[in-house]
């Protein structure tokens, strides 16, 4: 029989996400140092490939002030990689960085700087942004037109390769003997104009370990998926559902052909959550309480009237769905990442759940937010993990747990063993491999030669 | 008793001499790796040494350098300096981190969190060192800007360049947002009160509101306030108008003092004075802006040792080397001399700029510490935890909780 597919796991650091529970007496800082080097010591001793970390570019508001019920406060991404990537030996280090509030030339030099002081660990989930509201925190203040996004995501993406590429491996001569520092071509001069951008440029760190971050997309719209076959090596998706998962899977992978790629050079790995119990009727429980503690009668309350986009503060949240219709156009919950989606999708998904099993405004929430990926047994657990994989409706999970820093040692601990015992999973890192090489990716091609230029 | 100063140390990639790569003890291939940053800053913290700064530019050429005709026999290519410093921050105990940025590109909002972050992964040591305008390289690697730093007017004066001039209104107004999202959380705003289901209250947290000639920034920061408040704010000066910026904006100044005979003009005399007119004049409510007096050094056993280690350099480079700072070139005594000679003439602190890395901070560390240390000219360690405390700095409140107080 041949090898099982390999599942790969990526670290979710639980923060300002709507799954914390920072209402549980164990739960610690978001933003103490001594939470991250939890957290990835973690990752390391359950043979993550990488952690990962989200970005925040506003606080998130709700009515004309800052939101006040869930977690807020986080670090910068980018140093708290470089940080983390200091206290580690093996595990990747991901970040979401914008598209739009950053220039190419300077994201390209901090990412390249990560890949370095890493020793070949950095990854790089590209996301877009368009609205004013975060927009107004930075120089370009305005915004992006929707459809602009994915235009400078794909040209930002594009410019900063060329810029990684500009060095050739060993580009740095440094012979004391002759006082060759550079030869004459290195780096190549990076001259692109387009739409976005136009610059003459010559880039300053030399080729990283892996040459470049991996890529890793989250977009999810048709615009999305296109950037994500034609650039992404790991999409991070909402896709948790299994057939749902497998879906999605196939629409992605299919796509690789038309730009050469292989299916293993992409990797798909669902945001998902769990609930451990010993049996499991405890784990059923346990993914209750959970529950019950991720959305408290006024988060209930706070997620429809973001979705609604209007004041509800009238409605009980033990009571019925609000019989208004949303107003669409309102700024009433404003930094929310999901402001763009289809409200109207969201409202008749709502009701449908509500009315065909009689759930109240709270109960509903629940089920649509805090319902785990995967509940059950250790056991049952892995199982689950494995299946996704081996039927390829997924490469595997990036796992977040919802207490800070702690929740992953559970899984660490209890799934990842059985895994190993499956034959799915890595029993040690190897020595000196890059994110690349634990994630089973093809390396970038190599820079081309300068002559050729 | 003599007069105590602190001891700070400037890390320029090979070295401030650019033939410094071409040295025995040079490391050239290792210039953008982990282990030569974690060895040169363990080796400052182990001594003992207050703080760290670490160049950076964002291009491949140094300021008034043309792109084409490249000199190929100086270090190129270099690792982002904020990163460098949050990577050692869990490697190093005491010393403080103290990257450099630029105004003219990067956004405030970025670097006010990753300098918060790098705060929290120090457990209180971060600081951070702007340098105002851009030049022709950064520029066109950019592409977002027409004009910026060219040259210095022939006058030498930044007054007589309406460009420079609003370079250093922007770092102005970069420094003035800095401090602003650093305020912007009050330190008790994380109140984690389950019974009122409240994370934090939001009237302990503050949008900033910021709109000035070349940026508007209206949110709080999304980094808490971290341990020091404030990390601490430097620039380095050589003339009235980046004088007056360090007055307004800046905890720390770096300065570059010389004897009269070697540069009129330039003495430390003269310097405090001006800072001083300036504090005067814009540093209300703040405390005493803390005066870093900088020496390039280069350091042998003996005298003639570093002579003719000098004379190597100068003639792979092809020129005496020349620098803004006055240069020693000469014994650990030497240096340690000079150093006292600026802790008489009353200044906070010195910052050494190592000619060669790692050769000179090792003999920093290693000859130079110990022989200020035996004179009594270290200010001694007292164990204090931060880099602000260390300074003897206050930690600032939150300039939002006292407008508050006020109403």
């Amino acid at each position: 029989m041949s090898r099982p597919r390999q599942i790969h796991l990526a670290a979710h650091f639980p923060g300002v996400n709507s799954t914390t529970v920072w209402t549980d007496p164990t739960a610690g800082s978001q933003i103490d140092f001594s939470s991250f080097e939890h957290f990835a010591a973690t990752a390391e001793r359950g043979l993550f490939d990488y952690v990962f970390l989200a970005e925040g570019l506003r606080l998130r508001e709700h009515k004309g002030r800052i939101h006040e019920l869930d977690v807020l406060g986080r670090p910068n991404t980018l140093s708290i990689l470089a940080a983390v990537a200091a206290i580690t030996e093996h595990v990747g280090v991901v970040g979401t960085l914008n598209t739009t509030f950053n220039e190419p030339y300077e994201l390209a030099r901090e990412l390249a700087t990560l890949d370095h002081l890493s020793g070949g660990r950095a990854g790089w989930n590209a996301v877009t942004s368009s609205d004013a509201f975060h927009g107004a925190n930075f120089r370009r203040g305005g915004y992006l037109d929707h459809a602009d996004r994915y235009e400078r995501a794909r040209e930002f993406a594009a410019l900063a390769k060329e810029l990684w590429d500009s060095w050739p491996e060993g580009g740095v001569r440094a012979d004391a003997a002759t006082g060759v520092f550079l030869d004459d071509g290195v780096p190549a001069r990076v001259r692109h104009e387009g739409p976005q951008f136009d610059v003459d440029a010559l880039f300053d760190v030399p080729r990283s370990p892996q040459g470049r971050p991996v890529i890793v997309q989250a977009g999810d719209s048709a615009d999305g998926r296109t950037f994500g076959a034609e650039h992404a090596e790991v999409i991070f998706s909402l896709h948790q559902e299994f057939e749902d998962a497998r879906a999605f899977y196939d629409d992605v992978k299919g796509r690789l052909a038309r730009y050469g790629r292989e299916e293993d050079s992409l990797k798909i790995l669902p945001a998902a959550t769990f609930a451990i119990g010993d049996t499991d009727a405890d784990a059923r429980e346990r993914a209750r309480e959970i529950a019950l503690q991720q959305v408290r009668p006024e988060v209930a309350l706070t997620y429809v009237e973001q979705v609604w986009g209007r004041d509800l503060s009238g409605y009980d949240p033990d009571g019925p769905l609000p019989d208004v219709d949303p107003d669409t156009g309102s700024e009433t919950a404003r930094g929310w990442a999901n402001r763009h989606a289809a409200v109207r999708a969201r409202i008749a998904k709502l009701r449908e759940l509500s009315e065909t099993e009689g759930l109240s405004i709270r109960e509903t929430v629940i089920r649509l937010t805090a319902t785990p990926t995967f509940v059950g047994t250790p056991e049952r657990i892995a199982a689950e993990i494995d299946r996704y994989v081996q039927e390829r409706a997924t490469d595997g999970f990036t796992v977040v747990g919802h207490l800070t820093p702690h929740g992953l040692d559970e899984f660490a601990e209890r799934v990842v063993p059985l895994l190993q015992e499956r034959g799915s999973y890595r029993r040690s890192y190897e020595e000196g491999a890059t994110l690349r090489d634990l994630l089973g990716l093809p390396a970038p091609v190599a820079a081309p030669a300068l002559a050729a230029r | 008793m003599t007069e105590q100063v602190h001891l700070a140390i400037a890390l320029e990639r090979a070295g401030w001499h650019p033939a410094a790569w071409r040295e025995a003890t040079a490391r050239p291939h290792e210039l953008t790796s982990a282990r030569y940053w974690r060895d040169l800053l363990r080796t400052a913290d182990d001594a003992g040494i207050a703080l760290a700064t670490i160049e950076d530019a964002l291009a491949l050429t140094d300021r008034f350098e043309t792109v084409d005709g490249l000199r190929r026999d100086r270090v190129r290519g270099r690792l982002d300096a904020v990163l460098i410093a949050s990577f050692v921050a869990p490697l190093t105990r005491r010393i403080g981190l103290v990257p450099t940025v630029t105004t003219a590109h990067p956004e405030p909002f970025h670097v006010a969190t990753g300098i918060q972050t790098l705060d929290f992964a120090s457990r209180g040591r971060a600081g951070v060192r702007l340098v105002a305008g851009a030049s022709a390289a950064e520029r066109a690697n950019f592409g977002r800007r027409s004009s910026g730093v060219d040259a210095i007017p022939t006058s030498g004066r930044v007054e007589d360049s309406a460009e420079i001039l609003a370079a250093f209104r922007e770092a102005g107004e970069f420094a003035d947002v800095l401090s602003r999202l650093w305020d912007s959380w009050q330190d008790d705003a994380i109140i984690r009160d389950a019974a009122t289901s409240r994370f934090l209250d939001a009237d302990r947290v503050h949008n900033i509101e910021f709109e000035g000639e070349f940026f508007s920034v209206t949110g709080a920061s999304i980094v808490p306030r971290s341990p020091q408040g404030r990390p601490l704010l430097t620039v380095l000066a050589h003339q009235t108008v980046p004088y007056r910026l360090a007055a307004e904006h800046a905890d720390l100044v770096f300065v570059t003092p010389h004897d009269a005979a070697e540069r009129p003009g330039f003495e430390l005399g003269g310097i405090r004075s001006e800072l001083d007119t300036a504090a005067d004049e814009l540093r209300t409510d703040r405390e005493r802006l803390r005066v870093f007096a900088d020496l390039l050094v280069l350091i042998e056993d003996s005298e003639s040792a570093a002579r003719s280690a000098a004379q190597r350099l100068d003639e792979w480079d092809g020129a005496p080397l020349a620098s803004d700072a006055r240069i020693v070139v000469g014994t650990p005594g030497d240096v340690a001399a000079a150093v006292r000679e600026l802790a008489a003439a009353g200044v906070d602190g010195v910052r050494l700029r190592p000619a060669r890395q790692p050769a000179d901070v090792v003999a920093i560390a290693e000859k130079v510490v110990p022989l200020l240390r035996s004179t009594g000219t270290l200010r001694e360690d007292d164990g204090a935890g931060t880099l602000r405390a260390r300074l003897d700095l206050a930690r600032p409140e939150s300039r939002y909780a006292r407008e508050k107080v006020a109403l």
